[in-house]
């Protein structure tokens, strides 16, 4: 059984590794949201957006690092973290062979939500009529979008994490997607938002951080004006504009050259400390 | 846990009755393979109806394969098989859901082949309660061992060909009990003969549900 | 970033029983080439022993000799072999207990195995092919070794399928697992095959004979004997496999730097500089990498 107590944390990395085979998609990543924040995150292709997001949804085993995520420990408690948070994938999982109707109510069901919202979930993203009943092998992909999109709204998580929502959608569903965020958080969710344009999400956004190189190099937060100040907290400088590509180099090797000296003969077998 | 098995269970067989594979490819199978063991053994029938159990459950085994390689095909779309995990869903009432419904598919290939041994090999049943219960119980041990195999080879470019070699040896102790049953089973046969295997199949039954209730969730997490 | 960024150096969860290091240490070549020596001598004993020594027997003649190394091989296979590999992989599935070191040794064990597994079947057969007329009977004990074969052959294939070291290592460990349950249900069914049917006239020539005297003693030398061998071959192709780990471990280092130098550009800055396989003898990862820092 999974703690009762409301979190104040939504979502918590601390020097957070995570690898695919030997690829570190996270290179010790740190990153504190807190309830009801929107965040955006920023960051070249291939930087560890998405892998951020993977992980934050308990889809990827961090090898090193603390991860929690609604206060809890996403492999420890692992269905009630998953039951809670929504994660908008470019894949939209749905089932071909069924409909419309059928795969929210699935999905919905699944996650233990209210049924009553489906409806009006529906409405909300144009999904009437005729629509309903397409299974979902003839959809455009922007009309799965919108079911998936769908489906997180009538399961309305506590965090909802968005991998480039506004990818391939026309203005007008972008317009409408803005909307649900910004609903979502009047609710009390947390948003956490990977996009390449920032500009859609920045008046939604109480903050932004970049990842490059598997880290969290960069980070700003959005004042009541709606203005940018730069972020403390020693994450690194400002970067809008790129930095010299061995910019961020020459600090970090020497430590790590240190400890590389430091540690013992390779031992596939020696431990690491993960930290749940 | 059993709220998510019939979620599952539901899902899996609404899209079969959208898709109807099992109907029209599942089930035509096990006739295939009769027929091919009539070519191969007949075109007298006695041979046949001697042999009637052992080449019922060979049927039955060979397509089990098929219907555990659908079970886990339906999931193959566009991240299904990440949408089960993120959907919070419980591991073990996944597990016993596509088990319900691969289970049910045998069994509905069962009642065919049955009819199918009694009307093209001549043999002839006697115990037909004995007949039942082995159906049954051994349905359940091979789609249980069936679900488990299919998760484990779900995420590997081989799993059409691995599937069956890890399958097939494993369940071989259904296809003796199922086999040695049906004979006892049968005109000619002395029922009694039947009561250990009945025991083993209920131990075969009862160690592949447990394990998979168990590792279901672990083995979705790390294919 | 501090020093104590040391603590994600990460391959593994636990370091498993033995220190690292162990398999390339002196302590461990010494005692990998004694063990084989006994075994060479342990054999050459048994073969004198069994070809020479020991007298023929009533019933069977000389064919008796092959009880040497029958029950010694099948006790290998059947017990010694697959157990290893299934307490092994079990306890590699114990978070607790988890390490590549029990998935490289259930592995091990379980490739031997396949060795002693077709030593069991071919000996079985040239013992059967006098005792029953037939090169096979379908006899309960041979056909759960030839059950055995398939399961483990079936665990070699999953483990040749390229994956991640600890993706295949839990793989092949449910497949163990699997495997392991489905033994004992396996051996009852074939037994209850053979022994409780209908009453058709079967062929049962057991091929256990009556063992007394120097036969006894020449008997146990060869289980011990095969048993010597069966380690020898574990703890050569246990160190096989954790020197072909060896290989990729200092790159986790390295790979950790080149992901954080990836510029904003987004291609790996430092990716261009080639990392070559660090020498398996010691401080040369650290080396190496350190090198590639400096750069």
């Amino acid at each position: 059984m999974a703690p009762a107590a409301p979190p104040t944390s939504a979502l918590s990395l601390r020097n957070v590794v995570a690898l695919s085979g030997r690829f570190p998609l996270l290179a010790g990543v740190d990153l504190e949201v807190a309830v009801g924040e929107t965040v955006l995150v920023e960051g070249p292709n291939g930087a560890g957006k998405t892998s951020l997001l993977r992980v934050a949804a308990g889809l990827v085993p961090i090898a090193s690092g603390h991860l929690s995520v609604l206060g809890l420990d996403p492999e420890r408690y692992r269905t009630t973290v998953r039951r809670r948070v929504g994660l908008l994938a470019h894949a939209s999982h749905l089932y071909d062979d069924l409909t419309v109707r059928e795969n929210i109510r699935f999905a919905v069901r699944a996650a233990g939500a209210d049924t009553a919202r489906i409806d009006g979930a529906c409405d909300r993203l144009g999904l009437v009529g005729r629509l309903l009943r397409t299974p979902a092998a003839k959809l455009s992909a922007g009309q799965r979008r919108r079911v998936a999109l769908a489906v997180l709204v009538a399961r309305a998580p506590e965090l909802w994490l968005l991998d480039e929502p506004h990818a391939g959608l026309d203005a007008g569903a972008r317009r409408l997607l803005n909307e649900l965020i910004a609903e979502a958080n009047a609710a009390g969710a947390t948003v956490v938002v990977a996009s390449h344009e920032p500009e859609l999400v920045a008046e939604l956004a109480s903050r932004s951080i970049t990842v490059t190189g598997g880290r969290v190099t960069a980070e700003r937060t959005f004042g009541p004006t709606g203005a940018e100040a730069p972020g403390a907290a020693g994450l690194g400088t400002v970067a809008t504009d790129a930095p010299a590509p061995d910019a961020p180099a020459p600090d970090a090797p020497a430590p790590d050259a240190v400890a590389l000296r430091a540690a013992p003969v390779p031992p596939p077998d020696g431990g690491i400390a993960h930290v749940a | 846990m059993w709220r998510d098995t019939v979620l599952v269970a539901g899902k899996d067989l609404r899209i079969e009755a959208r898709s109807r594979v099992a109907l029209s490819q599942v089930v035509p199978f096990g006739i295939v393979a009769l027929a091919l063991f009539a070519f191969a053994l007949g075109p007298d029938r006695a041979p046949m109806a001697k042999a009637a159990p052992g080449l019922f459950w060979v049927a039955v085994l060979f397509t089990t394969v098929l219907a555990v390689q659908r079970s886990v095909s339906v999931e193959s779309g566009d991240g299904a098989r990440d949408g089960l995990r993120l959907s919070g869903l419980d591991p073990a009432g996944q597990f016993l859901g596509k088990l319900l419904s691969v289970g049910a598919q045998l069994v509905a290939l069962e009642v065919v082949l049955t009819a199918g041994v009694v009307l093209l090999y001549g043999a002839r049943i006697e115990a037909w309660w004995m007949i039942v219960a082995s159906c049954l119980l051994g349905t359940l041990g091979l789609a249980a061992a069936g679900v488990l195999y299919g998760a484990l080879s779900a995420g590997l470019r081989v799993k059409e060909t691995i599937l069956p070699f890890l399958l097939l040896p494993v369940v071989t102790p259904v296809l003796l009990a199922g086999t040695r049953i049906w004979q006892a089973a049968l005109a000619g046969g002395t029922p009694s003969y039947g009561s250990p295997w009945f025991h083993l199949l209920i131990a075969f039954d009862a160690v592949y549900l447990a394990l998979g209730v168990v590792v279901y969730g672990p083995i979705q997490e790390s294919a | 970033m501090t020093t104590t960024a040391a603590a994600t150096s990460a391959t593994t969860p636990t370091a498993g029983p033995f220190p690292p290091g162990l398999v390339q240490s002196p302590r461990m070549i010494w005692t990998t080439r004694i063990i084989g020596i006994a075994a060479a001598v342990t054999v050459a004993l048994t073969v004198w022993l069994g070809l020479w020594v020991t007298p023929p027997d009533k019933v069977q003649g000389d064919l008796v000799r092959l009880v040497y190394i029958h029950p010694g091989v099948a006790w290998v296979a059947l017990y010694l072999a697959f157990g290893l590999a299934a307490v092994s992989s079990l306890l590699y599935l114990w978070p607790r207990t988890r390490s590549l070191f029990w998935d490289r040794l259930a592995a091990a064990a379980v490739e031997v195995g396949v060795v002693f597994n077709v030593c069991t079947l071919i000996s079985g057969s040239i013992w059967g092919r006098p005792t029953w007329g037939v090169w096979w009977a379908w006899d309960a004990r041979l056909t759960l070794t030839a059950v055995l074969l398939i399961l483990f052959l079936g665990y070699l294939t999953l483990r040749r399928v390229p994956a991640e070291p600890d993706v295949r290592a839990k793989r092949c460990a449910y497949a163990a697992l699997f495997a392991a349950v489905d033994i004992p249900l396996v051996h009852f069914s074939v037994v209850w095959w053979k022994t409780l049917h209908q009453g058709a006239t079967v062929l049962n020539a057991n091929l256990s004979p009556s063992i007394h005297g120097s036969m006894a003693w020449t008997l146990l030398l060869g289980f011990v004997a095969l048993t010597l061998v069966f380690v020898w071959m574990l703890l050569v192709r246990y160190r096989i496999g954790a020197l072909e780990d060896y290989l990729g471990t200092g790159e986790l280092e390295v790979a950790l730097l080149e992901r954080r130098s990836e510029g904003a550009d987004g291609l790996a800055a430092a990716g261009a500089a080639d990392v070559t396989a660090p020498d398996v003898t010691a401080p040369a990862p650290a080396a190496t990498a350190t090198a590639e820092v400096a750069r």
